[in-house]
Order: C-alpha cells, then structure tokens, then sequence
C-alpha cells in the first residue's frame, strides 16, 4: 500500500473531528457575535455586555486563582509524597502507586460527594474538632473557597502524582548518592538536584491539575455554591438557566482562552526546563 | 559539620515524611469515610454512622424506587460502550495512517486529534448543544455517544500511537517482502502486536467516558439521563442518602477493576513507565 493511501486511514476521525468537533466550535464563536438571545440580530452587544462588566473580571481572576491555589496545594502534598515513594521498597512502592491511581477510577462526582459528608455540618472535621473541644460550634466550610480547594486537592491529585512518578522514578539514584557524598545535606540535594530533574514531571502535573480544577463544574458548584462564581457556573446558569446562548458563548470563550493562555505557558516553561536538564 | 547535618537530615524527614502522611490520609480518608456512612441506619449522613444498616443499598437497588438511577446507569454504559467501540476504529485506523508520515501536516492532524484533552470541556460541550439544535437535531444518546467519542479518542490514539512507535518496522517490511497483503500484514503482524496499546487506550477511553460531566451536562436531558449528572442532582437541592450507596458501588467497582487489571496488565507497572 503506498504512502497516499495509507494517509487516508485518517480521514473517518478527520471526518468526524469536523463535522462533531470543529464545526461545533466554529458555530459557538459565530452565535456569540448575536445580539438577543433569540440568535438573529448580529451584533457585538454581548462581548461588550460581559467584557464593559468589571464583575466578568473578577470571575475570570477567581477562576484562575482557585486554579493556582490547588496548584500550590497538591504540589505542597503531592510532591512530598512523591519523594516518599521514590525512597520506598518495592513492595511498599506496589501499595502507595494503587492508592495513588484508584481515585482516578473513582468518579469526580464520588469524590465530590466525599467532602460534602467530610465538611458538612455535621461531617467528619466538625464532630472531631468538637468532641476535642476546640471549637464550641460547627465552622462552615462547605461553601467556602477553602473547603472548595481543600477538596479540589484531593480530587486533582493523581493528576499531580503521576507524572511527577514517572518522571522521578527515571532519575539515577547515583545522582542523589554523589551529591550526598559530596557532603550536601538531604534538603540541598531535594532543591539543587531533584527538584531541578523533575521540572518536566511537575510541569506536566501543573498543567493537568489547573486545567481540571478551573474546570470542575461538579466541584465548584456542589462544594463552593452558588456564593462562589467560576466561569463554568456562569456559563451553566447562561445557558441552561437564563437560555442566553450568545452571552454563554462569549463566557465559554472567555474560559478557554485564559485556561488555553495558563496551559500554553506552562507547556512552554515545561520544553524550556527540560532543554536545560538535557541540554 | 556532620552534627548539622543529621539535624538537617532529621528536619527534611519529619517535613517530607508528614506532608506526605497528610497526602495519603486527604486521598484515603474520604474514600473510606463514604464507604462507612453507607451503612448507616439513620435518615442522614453523619459520621460516625449510628448502628449498621442495609436501608441505603436495598433503596437504590429497588426497580420500582430507583427507576430514574437505573435508567442513567444504563445510558451511561451504552454511551460508554459505543463511543468507545468507534473511538476504538477510527482512532486506531487514524493513528496507523499517522504512524509514518513525518511531515507537517501529519503533525498538525495529530495535534488537532489530540485538542479535546487541553480543551475546556464545557465549552466543547455548550459548542455541541448549540450546533446540534441549531442544525434540527432532538437530544438522543447518539448525540452524546458522538460527543463522548470526541473528548475520549485521544486516549486510544495515544496509546495506539505510543505501540506504534516500539514496532519494528523490518516486520512490516519482511511480511510484505514475502508476499503477503498489505492487509493480511495487518491482520497477522500489526494488530497483534498493537494490540495491548488499543485495549489500555480503549479502557481509559471507556473510563473517561462513564465519568465525563462537560459533554454530558449539556447533552443529556430527562429522557436521556446520564449518571453523574443524576448524581448531581441528588447532591444539589436536597441531599439524597442514596447518593451514599451509589458511591458504595462505584468505590467497589472502581477496586475490583483496579485489581483485575492489575493482575491482567499490570496497570500500575504501566502507569509508572
């Protein structure tokens, strides 16, 4: 079979990507340039209405935030963990890599559901901090920023952990010898030698843990509220709610391009930490 | 200078060793906290669960009271089953057509294929709401097993490309040289060859497609009910304690499968690599 023909395998997914992927695209780009929610005036009225509204800022800026913060929090955990590992004995290795992977089999809505009965009112961290007396009534957490985070760091994790594993697992365990042997202390060789080696794997894991968490419709609404607006609330509420589709366009849009801007960024820090491991 | 050290090695092991005892007890703890509030025998989900109760369970598994629950159950496998099913044909035929073209254009189809992984889900989701009923189409399944097929093919176009790239390309280049067809080399060297590549690719395919929200959220309607969107359902308003059980199942399930695999393909040796 020569070279032409072996290239047409690809024309049934080609086919359906534009038929089911890009032209989907495509049209919500052009509903967003209608002025009523009746899709018949074109216009620009919509771009203005969300981009001339400083409240669309914020809710940008808070999505992003809560996106970095549960960056910041399961690299805090996570990677800590991730030494732990890779200084395990194999057998302990088998146990902690399944209990690293099966929250990934588990569905997002379980998991969501988990920190509901941990966070509540009447959940697991409220009883505890009150039968020890540290608090006289139940502090509200479910509905706030930090439960919502606290939550989204389990919820994410795996996505942290695996690449930041597959990466460390192929450093030279001689590398973290010499470097002892040269009489630096455990923490110097952690920031001078490990850290630096594994930028690809915690770059990788940054990217898929913030383009999940600024994403997680399920989590934000069920955990944060509806007090706490991300862009993906606001795009639900357009358009399922309010049935205002070109306003939902233009916040859909406005998601994947900041969500697209961070993840390009970081893919980019990414090819330039690891020319600098290799090169 | 060694007296620092030690010191120095003492902090780094009480720093590391708890941060990651806090890491595995956020992972484990609310998996088994679930699974012990499904047994309570009270009306609500506290914890600790007073006494040990079937009650939860035997709701959600009553035909006529959780109708709407089996219902969702079943849409989401059939959805799952064949969105994986043409994600398995035309992803793996697509990632052989890729395979050993090395020009630009192959490199852009492949980044195109793969752009539904980094993309927003919800706006892809919203993107085929509007474009479905803008053309005339009615919400059915076969909507969002093509919605399904889009945001899950990249994992067996992935994996599949991944198994591609270890054959040895003499095999292909012998079988033909010793005159067998094009697709009898297919059928009879690559296939089996590649074969472990499409199945791992066409379980997290299968996996994503069960869990996915985004596509689902704006696709799905009452008749067509999918089962984390019912699961949402149970957890917005009013907290519904089958929830708990539900969960209950999916936790066993999502263990069992961990240990099949394990056992079959090694699935954690495959993930570390």
């Amino acid at each position: 079979m020569n070279k032409l023909a072996e290239w047409q395998l690809t024309l049934p997914l080609a086919l359906a990507f534009a038929a089911i992927f890009l032209a989907p695209l495509l049209m919500l780009v052009g509903v967003s340039f209608f002025s009523d929610d009746k899709i018949t005036q074109p216009g620009f009225a919509q771009w203005v209405k969300f981009y001339g509204d400083p409240f669309s800022y914020k809710v940008i800026a808070d999505t992003m935030l809560l996106g970095v913060k549960t960056v910041c929090a399961t690299i805090l955990v996570g990677y800590p963990l991730a030494l732990v590992y890779l200084d395990a004995p194999p057998r302990l290795q088998k146990v902690l890599i399944f209990v690293i992977v099966m929250p990934l089999l588990l569905s997002v809505v379980v998991r969501t559901f988990a920190w509901i009965v941990v966070l509540g009112r009447e959940g697991v961290v409220n009883q505890l901090l009150l039968s020890l007396g540290i608090i006289s009534e139940p502090l509200r957490l479910l509905q706030t920023e930090l439960g919502l985070v606290i939550s989204l760091t389990q919820i994410e994790m795996p996505l942290m952990l695996l690449p930041l594993i597959s990466v460390m697992s192929r450093l030279d365990p001689n590398l973290r010898d010499a470097s002892a042997a040269l009489g630096a202390s455990r923490w110097r060789t952690l920031f001078t030698v490990i850290v630096p080696l594994s930028m690809p794997g915690l770059v990788a894991g940054c990217l898929l843990v913030f383009a999940s968490s600024t994403t997680a419709f399920i989590s934000q609404t069920v955990i944060g509220g509806v007090r706490l607006i991300y862009l993906p609330l606001l795009i639900w509420q357009q358009s399922l709610v309010v049935f205002n589709w070109p306003f939902a366009a233009v916040v859909s849009i406005a998601l994947l391009i900041s969500v697209l801007t961070v993840v390009s960024a970081l893919s980019w820090l990414g090819r330039r930490s690891g020319g600098y491991v290799h090169g | 200078m060694g007296r620092r050290h030690s010191l120095g090695d003492l902090s780094y092991g009480l720093v590391i060793g708890t941060l990651a005892a806090l890491a595995l007890l956020i992972i484990v703890a609310p998996v088994v906290i679930v699974l012990s509030t499904s047994f309570t025998e009270g009306r609500s989900l506290k914890f600790p669960p007073t006494g040990f109760s079937l009650q939860w369970y035997e709701a959600l598994f009553d035909p006529s009271k959780s109708r709407q629950i089996h219902r969702a159950v079943l849409n989401s496998l059939e959805v799952a089953a064949w969105s994986t099913a043409f994600g398995v044909l035309f992803g793996s035929l697509a990632a052989l057509g890729l395979a050993r073209s090395r020009n630009r254009l192959a490199r852009v189809a492949d980044g195109f294929f793969m752009s539904p992984l980094v993309l927003p889900g919800l706006t892809f989701g919203l993107a085929a709401l509007m474009y479905f009923t803008l053309i005339g189409f009615r919400p059915s399944l076969n909507l969002i097993i093509a919605g399904h097929m889009i945001v899950t093919v990249p994992f067996i176009l992935r994996t599949t490309a991944a198994s591609l790239s270890q054959l040895d390309p003499a095999l292909n280049d012998s079988s033909q040289s010793l005159g067998a067809s094009w697709l009898y080399t297919l059928r009879r060297v690559t296939l089996p060859l590649i074969a472990p590549g499409i199945f791992a690719g066409a379980f997290l395919a299968f996996m994503a497609s069960i869990d996915n929200v985004p596509v689902s959220l704006f696709l799905s309607t009452a008749r067509t009910d999918m089962l984390p969107i019912r699961m949402w359902g149970m957890m917005e308003s009013t907290l519904d304690p089958r929830i708990a059980a539900v969960s209950g199942v999916l936790i066993t399930a999502a263990f069992l499968l961990m240990l099949v695999m394990e056992w079959t393909v090694g699935l954690t040796r495959r993930m570390r690599e």
